[in-house]
């Protein structure tokens, strides 16, 4: 398997180029920086979080340390139960050794083994927090998740890295765009698709507590937004309020920045646009699901994820399981994979910018017109029906 | 958890070794439970066959175990990583007292969890397995917590020789290797068939101890169904590894049918429903009469 062709810090440090929307803070850019070398110890990854979270947080996420490897080193000294696994993927979590000695567990490229390990660590009392890349972890292993963890459901928590666009240059066997599917249909695993670091961060004890088998969608982007309401598990976090009538822009993962651009966009256009962090698809908030679809004309489920088994599929049967109906737009690969390169291109090759994914909302409910108003060349118009002037028409 | 280093404790409840002369008619009463299985929906007779005396003697003389320290985290873990011959299991635990003799009538009813592979419904049963090559992967996992907590008692896993196709066999013996697990001990029950043919006219495996000694561990072979040849390879692993740092195998050689010389002569009984008739027959050809002819087609369920 080709780990090795991951060529950067495919965990924890994406590189800037990378990012869609360049407005990191200052110090939150501190915060997701190298982490100091190998021997410095819990306090030092600590330290660092303190200094990292109180430039860039408010109050309500002030206990919580600023790196998702702080946040494990901080969690692993809390709990003794605690062990960190990994099938050779160190990137965001490569100063863990030095701190947890023995309860660090790099088993090589073995993903199966590290699952089959894991459950037998649980077992014995263990709480083990599992490291792969997303497609090897879920599909090499899936077996292996499926009858070890599965059937015996066992507290294993498996952390998929770059998930979805994430793998960015890697391409198609590197994209986990399957993933949220393959662990949904596991019975008792909770899919958790956290926004960014500080909401992975915040989901950890949550999830540690759940004592449930549970995939984490990884990702430890810069917030695109402020996090106000705390991380519960099967709950939504309403990023933007939308209006009665108008369209709810439903996502997970680090697509909430994009998705927040486009409400914006849309907003500009006069289409009022609520936007739902989804967080955890499964269990889902099924209430926060509902009242959208009752109150929108549109419901738009976007994702870096194959449309069959995705959201657009967990929206799709909350409503029909609940009689309830609205008109359900899904904006996700489809039946294909992307076209590699790195993350900002593959966004905008994709359609998946903040204004693209507007465009497509906007045609969806035949208001393309109101596109006049910005710069259409911003705007990716699906089945070419922007005007003559529109860089696919040229 | 309690602490799994207090071996005090564990010791204090294991049973008592049973002598290698009470073993072949505890084998004989867990041979007999096998084949009242192999009707009212069958059993995978053949594999249970070539496991029972294995069985038998690690339950009776390796394992640190007993029905009351179930659940002890001192205990030995015993893992059935082929799971198919859980009748043998089941027969074993039956006649050590884990669970009761009446529940293997249950076999295959719903009411109970006694079916064609081990679960944990069933006490003694450590993980289910059915799925080949999971199991030396779960008890790597039991055996690093063994050795975090500083704990004495050791994990032991069977595995089929046809399990040895699968390539997670191979990735947990390489992992098990690089974490110098020698409180772990593999057991190859090795009948030379998989489900439907003989292993080195498929996919040849032969030589099965060079292969685990290249993947950095020690290996010995035994005749898997002499008493006093597993007590010289399986014996000594009660208190030490073959070999510090290094995870130990045995190659049990056995025959798939053993104890029954009308399941040994026909591959399509060795997963087989019989007729009350039949069983009756082949219980009196356990206890030595002559060779059964038996007329139930095999089940084809591989």
């Amino acid at each position: 398997m080709s780990e090795g062709t991951v060529p950067r810090a495919a965990l924890g440090n994406p590189a800037a180029g990378d990012r869609p929307v360049q407005e990191t803070s200052p110090a939150v850019q501190a915060a997701s920086g190298p982490s100091g070398g190998v021997g410095q110890a819990a306090a030092a990854l600590a330290s660092e979080s303190q200094a990292g979270l109180e430039a860039s947080q408010g109050k309500a996420a002030a206990e919580l340390p600023a790196t998702y490897e702080a946040a494990l080193a901080a969690l692993a000294e809390a709990r003794p139960e605690l062990v960190v696994m990994t099938a050779e993927n160190r990137a965001a979590i490569r100063n863990l050794p030095a701190v947890l000695g023995a309860r660090f567990i790099d088993v090589g490229i073995c993903e199966q083994t590290m699952v089959g390990a894991a459950a037998g660590l649980a077992l014995r009392g263990r709480t083990p927090v599992a490291h792969a890349l997303a497609t090897f972890l879920v599909m090499r292993a899936f077996e292996f998740i499926r009858t070890d963890v599965g059937i015996a459901n066992l507290p294993v928590t498996l952390v998929g890295a770059v998930p979805g666009f994430l793998s960015d240059g890697n391409g198609p066997t590197h994209q986990a765009l399957e993933d949220v599917a393959l662990m949904r249909g596991i019975p008792h695993m909770q899919v958790v698709c956290p926004a960014d670091e500080q909401e992975l961060i915040a989901a950890l004890p949550a999830i540690l507590d759940s004592r449930a088998p549970t995939y984490v969608r990884y990702n430890a982007m810069p917030p695109a937004v402020t996090h106000t309401a705390p991380f519960e598990i099967g709950c939504a976090e309403v990023a933007a309020p939308g209006a009665e009538g108008g369209v709810t822009l439903l996502t997970y993962g680090f697509l909430l920045r994009e998705v927040m651009a486009a409400r914006q966009v849309l907003e500009e256009c006069g289409v009022p646009a609520a936007v739902l962090n989804m967080r955890t698809l499964k269990p889902l908030d099924e209430a926060a699901v509902l009242r959208a679809a009752r109150r929108s004309r549109l419901l738009v489920a976007v994702e870096d994820h194959f449309q069959i088994g995705g959201l657009y599929s967990i929206v799709a049967e909350v409503m029909v399981r609940h009689g309830v109906h609205c008109r359900l737009q899904s904006i996700s690969l489809g039946e294909r994979w992307f076209k590699p390169a790195l993350l900002a291109d593959v966004l905008a090759h994709e359609g998946f910018t903040g204004p693209a994914i507007a465009g497509k909302v906007l045609a969806e409910i035949g208001e393309l017109g109101a596109l006049s108003i910005l710069d259409e060349t911003l705007v990716d118009i699906p089945d070419g029906r922007g005007g003559p002037s529109h860089p696919a028409r040229r | 958890m309690r602490s799994t280093n207090d071996t005090d404790t564990a010791e204090a409840a294991v049973a008592a070794p049973m002598e290698l002369d009470q073993l072949p008619a505890l084998a004989l009463a867990v041979r007999e439970h096998i084949v009242r299985m192999a009707t009212g929906g069958g059993c995978f007779i053949g594999a249970s066959l070539s496991c029972a005396d294995l069985l038998v003697y690690l339950y009776t003389r390796v394992l640190r175990l007993s029905p009351a320290m179930l659940g002890d985290p001192g205990r030995d873990y015993l893992f059935l990583s082929k799971g198919h011959d859980v009748p043998a299991l089941y027969g074993t635990l039956a006649e050590l007292g884990y669970i009761p003799r009446e529940r293997l009538a249950q076999h295959l009813r719903t009411s109970d969890s006694i079916y064609w592979h081990p679960n944990r419904a069933v006490p003694g049963v450590e993980f289910h397995s059915g799925s080949l090559g999971h199991l030396l992967s779960v008890a790597i996992g039991v055996a690093l917590d063994i050795r975090l907590r500083g704990g004495a008692n050791r994990v032991w896993v069977i595995l089929g020789d046809g399990e040895l196709d699968e390539g997670s066999v191979w990735e947990a013996c390489l992992v098990a290797s690089a974490f110098r697990l020698d409180n772990l001990t593999a057991i190859v029950d090795r009948n030379e068939f998989q489900a439907n043919v003989r292993t080195e006219d498929l996919v040849p495996l032969e030589p099965i101890p060079a292969k685990f000694e290249a993947f950095g561990w020690s290996c010995r072979t035994a005749d898997g169904h002499s008493f006093a040849d597993l007590e010289a390879a399986l014996g000594p692993l009660r208190a030490a590894p073959y070999v510090a740092g290094r995870p130990s195998v045995v190659v049990a050689r056995t025959v798939r049918g053993k104890g029954l010389p009308s399941i040994e002569a026909r591959a399509d009984r060795w997963f087989a429903n019989f007729t009350a008739a039949e069983i009756a027959g082949l219980l009196e050809e356990l206890h030595g009469g002559e060779s059964r002819a038996l007329t139930s087609e095999g089940l084809v369920v591989r």
